[in-house]
């Protein structure tokens, strides 16, 4: 086990316009859970194949349990990784998938057998060792994929997007499996995904990348509670915050007919904001402003209602996403009465940024 | 209507059952000509029957009487085993190479080394014949051995095909498991090329077994021929015994036959796989 950093490591593509992988500054901790998070082409899987050594670092440093591996090849690292497709050998079983590594490294052909064994017995992998992959299921599949890291007990688990070719359910289950394993064994584990939703609930710790460029690192409450700017919180969070580009008049801006003190600190700075709302802190029915409810998303226990803010009758207003009870959701057509919770506003100012 | 259209479809397979069997035919008559001929009396060679009216099996007792069909047999095994191992092995390595290692000038020199495609065997042969007796080694197995050890370009454009094929992440998770670039190729790419190898091996081999230009330059000792210059030599020394001349060549497409035969199935199938199937 052992910690593993970036420091400014920086990775351009040969006639790339910008760099795929920006001065990435970067600390995981030992045993710690980390999940690099953002949407395609932000650098994510770069970062983590910089670190398996799969990928050249163009500028800056990596490092594994304080030791400089910028410059040593994959095998010098002792890192092992799940790859999306899992990348199983075909033509082996499960059993010499799994201990194929030890084989390389002339463990004694015993401790194979028993670490072998031991993985399998941890993910349920035991009917399965004498099969070859192209029979066994997705899941399985995966499984074997995690038990080929496993056996290693490598310092560093590396997963590139290891649930995406799973269905919604199996990801579910898997995604839950994958942390507490990752608990139990509290081996070092970054862990790249472009759902929103596999980083909040599976990492310690999120880190959000755009267009090579580090956004925010932090635990999953902190990056709920106070995105650094506009991009993390339309990220993170689903449905989406509801981000309002409104003029601060008198100390104050309108949603509507609604008035919204804005702090002090936020209206001495600016003259425009982007106020920020997540669509389960409003309050519905009795005082507020009139929202026409377009379309209503009725998940069980809640209900998500996607409309227009109407001060008046015209049907231009501002578009939201608001969450109600999902026990008697408005109707499609209708109206409702709305207020944001003034205790979970965000203001970001005009270049995006948060004030407050 | 739908009977109409149920009979115009038969209509079209039948025409094209017919086509097919005309050029099966064309391609099968030669062999079935030489293999009446060779059962045929020497006067009766001319005459356009296919079936021979009295067979004569003793024209195959013939050739091994006339050549030393056996020492040639085992010499042309042994050069189209030799060039077919050194072929498999080089041309995988090389064509491992082209499609995975990154180095510099790479593809500028694999389209270098697919340009010799355009250079006919005929161009080369003096150069080649040249270097041979230079280094003495005409008149002698190593002649037959050496030149068409190292692979060809087309061998290694058949294998760098076959490699691409491969996904990336099967090579990648190799090295993270700690295989070094001859462990990747040789534990893990290897055992997934093996039509490819099916394909280039079988037609190596049957390079090598019928070359005559080749061997004709280089050989002069009956010890250390070919089949292919047995049989021309039993033409020379012989002229006209046609039947026996039949027989031999017979009994060179045997070998053949059965190689063919036993490759079939992964041979069609790295045809398939490498996109030159029509």
């Amino acid at each position: 086990m052992a910690s593993v950093s970036f420091e400014q490591a920086t990775r351009r593509y040969p006639g790339a316009a910008r760099p795929a992988l920006d001065c990435l500054d970067l600390q995981i901790g030992d045993g710690e859970f980390v999940v690099l998070v953002g949407p395609s082409g932000c650098g994510k899987t770069t970062s983590l194949r910089m670190i398996a050594g799969l990928e050249t670092v163009d500028a800056g440093r990596i490092r594994i349990g304080g030791r400089d591996v910028t410059g040593d090849d994959p095998k010098e690292r002792d890192v092992a990784m799940v790859f999306q497709n899992y990348a199983l050998y075909p033509h082996m079983t499960v059993a010499q998938n799994m201990g194929f590594a030890l084989k390389i490294a002339k463990t004694p052909r015993a401790e194979v057998r028993a670490r072998v064994l031991d993985a399998a017995r941890l993910l349920d992998l035991q009917p399965y060792l004498d099969r070859k992959p192209k029979d066994l299921s997705g899941g399985q599949r995966q499984r074997v994929a995690m038990g080929r890291a496993i056996v290693r007990r490598p310092q560093v688990f590396l997963m590139d997007e290891p649930l995406s070719n799973l269905d919604a359910k199996l990801r579910v289950q898997t995604r839950n499996q994958i942390a507490a394993l990752q608990r139990r064994l509290a081996t070092t584990t970054v862990y790249v995904t472009h759902d929103q939703v596999e980083a909040m609930t599976m990492g310690d710790r999120v880190a959000v990348l755009r267009d090579g460029v580090l956004q925010q690192y932090a635990s999953p409450r902190e990056l709920y509670r106070e995105p650094v700017n506009v991009f993390v919180a339309g990220f993170i969070g689903s449905p989406a915050m509801n981000l309002l580009n409104l003029p601060i008049i008198d100390h104050s801006v309108s949603l509507g007919d609604w008035q919204i003190p804005v702090p002090r600190r936020v209206a001495d700075s600016a003259a425009e904001v982007v106020l920020g709302i997540r669509p389960e802190h409003f309050e519905l029915g009795g005082r507020g402003v009139e929202m026409h409810v377009d379309v209503v998303e009725e998940l069980g226990a809640d209900a998500y209602l996607y409309g227009r803010i109407c001060p008046s009758d015209d049907m231009t207003g501002q578009s939201l996403v608001v969450r109600a009870d999902g026990g008697d959701p408005p109707r499609r057509g209708g109206r409702v009465r709305l207020h944001p919770r003034t205790d979970h506003l965000h203001y970001f100012g005009t270049d995006g940024r948060r004030i407050l | 209507m739908g009977e109409r259209v149920i009979k115009a479809g038969m209509l079209r397979a039948g025409v094209v059952y017919l086509a097919l069997i005309g050029i099966a035919w064309c391609a099968l008559f030669p062999i079935l000509w030489a293999l009446s001929g060779s059962l045929k009396k020497e006067n009766e060679v001319g005459v356009p029957t296919l079936l021979p009216a009295h067979p004569q099996w003793s024209n195959y007792r013939e050739v091994f009487a006339l050549m030393p069909f056996w020492r040639m047999f085992f010499n042309t095994v042994v050069y189209a085993g030799c060039v077919t191992a050194g072929q498999v092995f080089f041309c995988s390595l090389a064509g491992y190479a082209f499609a995975r290692l990154p180095f510099r000038g790479r593809e500028t020199l694999f389209v270098l080394y697919l340009g010799t495609l355009m250079v006919p065997l005929t161009v080369t042969v003096i150069p080649q014949f040249i270097l041979m007796r230079l280094v003495g080694w005409t008149d002698t197995p190593w002649a037959m051995i050496v030149p068409g050890l190292f692979g060809t370009a087309f061998g290694t454009y058949l294998m760098r095909q076959f490699f691409r094929t491969l996904p990336a992440e099967l090579e990648e998770a190799a090295i993270l498991d700690g295989c070094s670039p001859w462990q990747v190729y040789w534990r893990i790419l290897l055992p997934h090329i093996r039509p490819a190898i099916m394909v280039l091996a079988v037609l190596t081999w049957v390079n090598v077994w019928n070359d005559f230009l080749w061997p004709l330059v280089m050989i002069e000792h009956k010890s250390i021929a070919t089949l292919t210059l047995g049989l021309v030599w039993l033409q020379g020394e012989y002229v006209a015994r046609w039947p026996v001349l039949m027989a031999a060549s017979m009994l060179i497409l045997v070998p053949l036959v059965i190689i063919y035969a036993v490759a079939q199935r992964s041979f069609v199938r790295g045809i398939a796989m490498s996109g030159f199937g029509g």
